[in-house]
């Protein structure tokens, strides 16, 4: 990352009482980014935007933002916004009080604070709603309302809290769409706390995996998709295989797993460790003869435009398998599986 | 809608009859005789005896006479302002030490909430009239208060308090304190906290969130709470009886001075009578402002 990153992040932690929430995070945030913080609950997402917010002081670590440090900034004097998961909306405001909440926080002049308001009301796409009441609205509408106020003021990050948590998916997929293109029309930096992999893989620039108070990893959505560093971020990004077995050096690298061998293209692991292969649907080749691993499809679901596999293998074991709706493979069919010795991404196992 | 239902429905509307409406009937029935020196002290307003002309007389009897004493006697009148103003003055100052009282209440650990609740209606375990005899002892000018200043140096004379309105004022705002602490508390902790996070994140500091979102948001309870202390207040009679002067004029006093003292039954009739109407004005313009905050939401 070049140049003063906008949000820095070094070594934070922070405990309540015995619970760890978050333990030696870093991370930088660049201007005009979009970043998520993915994981499980729990995990320490939400901990670690309240530090960024204001709400919470970290133990030890330091946040700055542009350089400066936010040590002590109490939440109303950062110029970072919002957007909550229950939205917060004020009962007793107004669609266009509730927009104007910040503004007239900056004692900005009325005639500013109509234009300004109006102006987000339209990004937002409710342009005629600002004499609506909170309760006359419904939750996708309160959701825009709610991105509306947290941006009005201009921050210059934009926290957003499981952003689209509570809306049906089909709002969900609508909302995303339109969330990354104000995003991008703003070119502010938003930081998303989601648990939600796939709106992480789909708005993100960069994510942040995190588990127990630790970030796990930190890359682009296809970065931690295909590369996972561990084998918790390859479990909770995307279907995997997790195949469990050691690895043999003997006569070239090898993945032993329980059905079979499988090459591997280098290891550094030594001969006779415990590994664990992740193997994506998709990494995993099939043909109707050949070479490969013997296995017959115990079933077959249709997913549109993915057909997705359970191979069984004769070696023991089954495998998930995606392919193209052309492939042809039907229930009861004998196939050969196929692994590239590139594909998949292995880990060093703990000794039982 | 079944027998059995429509039976328990009318069951409180029945109570209201017997026990509300049917005496209010009565007071209000008194309030247009005239005093007399029998038993009741005042002229029968309806009897069957003299037949259907016997009641019409009666009827024709009837009069506003003593609602039209109120006019000419300032007593009444005097009474009514000083009762206003004493449940006013109290209810305001109620309403300022129980909104810290119910908000670092609301904002206690939970786990504390139910023993701070039970602390606030601890008072209600003892009797109201003990407790209000109490105050003489404090407040009186060889009592407990004056003593400690004087022992301090801080006064050289008594505060000379009790026996004033000052003192009925301390009673009334001692005695009331919890009817307005619990609808507070009721309101102040049911208020979302993000509400206030969100308000602060959006450049509000801790004063502007105060007044700008938990104030209005508990309005409900400090209308609950101000009625609930300035209704009973202004009909107080005990409080003004024990803690006042002889001066002390509060209607409640009054009423119960003609009742029993002058044995002008009619007079305190119409007096009580005008109180309620008196009060139901309020009672009615907030009941208005209640519904109208319920139906705009939370």
């Amino acid at each position: 990352m070049a140049g003063v990153p906008l949000l820095a992040v070094e070594r934070a932690s922070k405990r309540f009482g015995p619970i760890v929430a978050l333990e030696d995070v870093s991370l930088e945030i660049a201007p005009g980014e979009f970043f998520a913080l993915l994981g499980p609950s729990g995990c320490g997402k939400t901990t670690l935007m309240r530090l960024i917010a204001g709400f919470e002081t970290p133990d030890s670590g330091r946040l700055s933002l542009e350089g400066g440090d936010l040590f002590g900034l109490p939440p109303y004097r950062r110029p970072v916004n919002m957007m909550f998961q229950s939205y917060a909306l004020f009962p007793h405001l107004d669609v266009f009080e509730n927009v104007a909440f910040g503004l007239r926080r900056k004692g900005l002049a009325q005639e500013a604070v109509k234009k300004r308001v109006q102006e987000l009301l339209d990004i937002v796409q409710l342009p005629d709603f600002g004499a609506r009441r909170i309760d006359q609205i419904s939750g996708g509408q309160k959701q825009r309302v709610a991105l509306a106020r947290a941006l009005a003021p201009g921050p210059k990050l934009l926290l957003l809290d499981e952003p689209l948590g509570a809306l049906d998916r089909k709002l969900r997929e609508e909302t995303q769409l339109q969330l990354k293109q104000i995003q991008r029309r703003l070119n502010t930096a938003f930081v998303i706390v989601t648990h939600d992999q796939d709106e992480a893989l789909a708005l993100a620039d960069r994510i942040a995996v995190m588990r127990s108070g630790r970030i796990e990893q930190i890359g682009a959505p296809p970065d931690v998709y295909r590369r996972p560093q561990s084998r918790f971020v390859a479990d909770f990004i995307g279907a995997t295989n997790m195949i469990e077995g050691h690895v043999s050096q003997a006569d070239g690298a090898w993945f032993v797993a329980p059905f079979g061998r499988i090459a591997l293209a280098g290891c550094a692991l030594p001969d006779g460790a415990r590994a664990a292969l992740s193997l994506r649907p998709e990494e995993v080749r099939l043909a109707r003869d050949g070479d490969g691993l013997p296995g017959r499809v115990a079933q077959a679901s249709f997913r549109g435009e993915t057909t997705l596999l359970w191979v069984a293998l004769d070696g023991g074991g089954s495998l998930r398998v995606s392919c193209g709706p052309d492939a042809g493979f039907a229930q009861g069919d004998g196939v050969r599986v196929t692994i590239l010795p590139d594909a998949g991404a292995l880990f060093a196992e703990p000794k039982p | 809608m079944s027998l059995a239902r429509r039976a328990v429905l009318a069951l409180p509307y029945l109570w209201l009859l017997v026990f509300f409406i049917a005496p209010m009937a009565l007071v209000a029935k008194i309030s247009l005789s005239h005093p007399a020196e029998a038993r009741p002290p005042y002229e029968p307003v309806f009897s069957l005896s003299g037949g259907f002309a016997g009641v019409l007389e009666k009827l024709r009897l009837l009069s506003f006479d003593a609602y039209r004493g109120f006019a000419e006697d300032r007593l009444y009148l005097e009474s009514f302002l000083t009762s206003l103003a004493v449940a006013a003055i109290s209810t305001l100052i109620t309403l300022l030490i129980a909104y810290p009282f119910a908000l670092s209440m609301a904002r206690a650990p939970l786990r504390l909430r139910p023993i701070l609740i039970g602390l606030a209606v601890a008072p209600f375990w003892t009797s109201f009239l003990i407790r209000v005899y109490a105050w003489i002892a404090l407040l009186k000018d060889e009592g407990l208060i004056n003593h400690a200043l004087m022992a301090l140096g801080l006064i050289r004379e008594p505060l000379g308090i009790y026996a004033t309105n000052v003192a009925v004022v301390i009673g009334i705002v001692y005695s009331y304190l919890p009817f307005m602490l619990l609808p507070l508390y009721a309101a102040l902790e049911r208020q979302d906290p993000s509400l206030r996070e969100a308000a602060a994140d959006l450049g509000a500091t801790p004063t502007e969130v105060f007044w700008r979102v938990t104030a209005p948001l508990s309005r409900p309870g400090v209308i609950a709470g101000c009625l609930l202390v300035f209704i009973p207040a202004v009909g107080e009679f005990v409080i003004p009886d024990l803690l006042g002067g002889s001066d002390t004029l509060m209607i409640g006093r009054t009423i119960w001075n003609d009742f029993f003292a002058n044995r002008d039954w009619p007079a305190a009739s119409a007096a009580a009578m005008l109180l309620l109407l008196l009060l139901l004005g309020p009672l009615l313009l907030t009941e208005r402002l209640r519904l109208r905050d319920e139906r705009q939401g939370p």
